[in-house]
């Protein structure tokens, strides 16, 4: 067999304007969250790497639905049992076709991305890891895309390999080709986007280079379904997992989507109601897909949230809401070099990144870069983002990041260049 | 409005934290340790390395290396000024005084014994920095409690909680 040839780490899937068309002033009114005063100043909320705000849309329709269809679903003969169980499915029909799955089939519903990953991992993994199999994860994942894999590789025997980052945090693919030669991956799993850097990794080619190898993919989506829109067929890859709160959805609902017939040869994940089809003393048989995969009474009103986010999303349209934050991150990078001694995490070019953009400057640790920010109503974070390898590799304890969504503006990027100011008046000597 | 921000800022910022801040005291290794502490703040990353040595029931020197914000580091670096040479009894009653300070007890905020740790007093306005004020205390309370236990034997470090 060839060797695969070289992958572009800069490689782009769709084609980048940095500028945004979006009417943001419009947007905002939808957002009640973002019309408050914060510590006697409006409040710049660049914060949407660890949740979005949600809008008047999904937060009536979660009131509309407790007020009127609240009820258990598949589990009552009852009109209400009825209307949410209509509900329930709607939306995971809903969130398959926007995604791209060949079936509402394909969509389990999860607590959101960590607990999608756990699913696999532990369901996939007990089934299909041995001693001597690895498992193929990189420097920059989110620790819910790496811990996951510690566990059932510590339960197994099969060991983690990893791909490191470049000086820009992109993924060094020119060792991918090795790596899979050695014949022992099984599984791969990366971020579509990492929550630290903002670097948007080239998944299509990805998974490309895996499925000649015939290793199995899954991508941490938490940041790509949010701001990139999805398509896992384009995509190419075997499992696709989100969470509903980066996009504009509630807390407590996410998504694993699957293969069918890889979902349909794993053995469930929890044991409960909803998930069996018949019960023996000794054993029982499961439900089909996606129930098999669903134990309990799932959060049904989230569901409900997630369909009016996506159908929200869909309307403001994932091309522009990707342009919005990529002008927006080349705006800030331009600013931010102004400032005396900054350092900028990630990809240089904005066409390369979604809206994060993680910084540190000398004079002040980035708790107290955060405390000082919020003094003036702007929310970022600070920390090490559930990224601790991310944070290794470039020698840091902690970053400050500011993560923006489709209604942030350049007035407040001009507000977070301007408190890094008064954090050099406080700081400095 | 809701607050103004300036002096709240500069509240948590006193001068005395930023100048320990910027020039902490009796930082580095410690030669000839006899009790040895590493504390971490899970949520934050914050941490510390605390070396004591302890003759009798005296600390006779102490040092400490670290790596976090502002008002952690200052807080190590004061209360080092501060136990340094005292008793362990009289450092106990330090971390307890400066822990109910930073809970907001406004007796512990007036109580002298504190010295210029007092000027952590507006820290306990913003909750989410608590913590980190007291991470010091936290691996000081540790470290003589350490001590206390191996008395008369020899340093035992590296073991971490
Ligand atoms: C890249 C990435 N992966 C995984 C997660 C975990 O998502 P959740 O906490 O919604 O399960 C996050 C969110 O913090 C993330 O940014």
């Amino acid at each position: 067999m060839d060797a695969p040839p070289p992958v572009k780490t800069s490689a782009q899937t769709r084609p980048r304007s940095l500028s945004s068309k979006l009417d943001v002033e419009r947007l905002r009114r939808d957002f009640p969250a973002l019309a408050q005063m914060v510590n006697g100043r409006p409040l710049a909320y660049l914060d949407n790497a660890a949740t979005s705000q949600k809008p008047l849309r999904v937060l009536d329709a979660l009131r509309n639905y407790y007020e009127h269809d609240n009820a258990n679903v598949h589990r009552g003969l009852h009109e209400l049992s009825r209307r949410a169980t209509d509900a329930y499915e709607g939306a995971r029909a809903r969130v398959a076709t926007w995604i791209g799955a060949s079936s509402p089939a394909e969509v389990i519903w999860t607590r959101g991305t960590t607990e999608s990953i756990n699913l696999v991992a532990a369901s996939w993994g007990s089934a299909n890891l041995k001693e001597g199999d690895e498992i193929l994860v990189s420097d920059m994942e989110h620790h819910s895309n790496l811990v996951p894999w510690q566990l059932i590789a510590a339960r197994t025997g099969a060991k983690l390999r990893f791909l490191e980052l470049d000086d820009e945090g992109r993924l060094i693919l020119d060792a991918l080709p090795e790596i899979l030669d050695g014949g022992r991956v099984r599984i791969a799993a990366l971020s579509h986007v990492s929550n630290a850097l903002g670097t948007i990794n080239p998944i299509a080619e990805i998974s490309k280079l895996l499925h000649e190898a015939g290793v199995l993919f899954l991508v941490d989506g938490a940041q790509g379904a949010a701001h990139h829109g999805v398509n896992v067929r384009e995509l190419g890859v075997d499992f696709y997992a989100c969470s509903g709160h980066k996009m504009c959805g509630p807390t407590g609902i996410g998504v694993l989507w699957g293969r069918r017939e890889l979902l349909e040869g794993m053995p469930p994940y929890q044991g409960g109601g909803e998930m069996i089809d018949r019960v023996e003393r000794d054993y029982s048989t499961w439900a089909a897909l996606p129930h098999k995969f669903e134990a309990g009474t799932p959060n049904i009103a989230g569901t409900v949230g997630l369909h009016a986010a996506v159908d929200y999303l869909d309307e403001i349209g994932a091309d522009a809401i990707l342009a919005h934050e990529q002008a927006l991150v080349a705006y800030a990078l331009d600013r931010l070099r102004e400032v005396p001694r900054v350092r900028l995490f990630g990809p240089s070019d904005p066409g390369e990144r979604a809206g994060v953009v993680s910084f540190t400057v000398p004079e002040a640790h980035p708790h107290d870069v955060s405390t000082i920010l919020d003094s003036e109503g702007i929310a970022i974070r600070a920390g090490h983002h559930c990224a601790q390898l991310v944070m290794r590799r470039f020698g840091v304890p902690a970053t400050a990041r500011a993560s923006f969504y489709f209604y942030n503006t350049r007035d407040e990027v001009d507000r977070l260049v301007q408190g890094l100011e008064t954090v050099r008046s406080v700081f400095g000597d | 409005m809701s607050s103004i921000p300036e002096p709240q800022l500069s509240s948590l910022y006193q001068e005395l934290i930023l100048e320990h801040y910027k020039r902490p005291r009796n930082r580095g290794e410690l030669e000839g340790g006899t009790v040895e502490v590493h504390m971490r703040n899970p949520s934050c990353g914050d941490e510390i390395r605390l070396q004591l040595r302890v003759e009798g029931d005296a600390i006779m020197d102490l040092r400490f290396v670290g790596e976090g914000c502002a008002i952690s580091q200052a807080s190590v670096s004061m209360m080092t000024t501060v136990v340094k040479g005292g008793r362990l009894d009289d450092a106990m009653g330090l971390a307890k005084r400066f822990t109910e300070m930073m809970r907001g007890d406004p007796e512990a905020a007036r109580d002298r014994s504190l010295k210029d740790l007092r000027a952590f007093q507006g820290v306990s306005k913003f909750p989410v920095r608590v913590k980190c004020a007291l991470l010091g205390f936290d691996a000081l309370q540790e470290a003589v409690k350490r001590a206390r236990g191996t008395e008369g034997s020899p340093a035992v470090p590296g073991a971490t909680p």
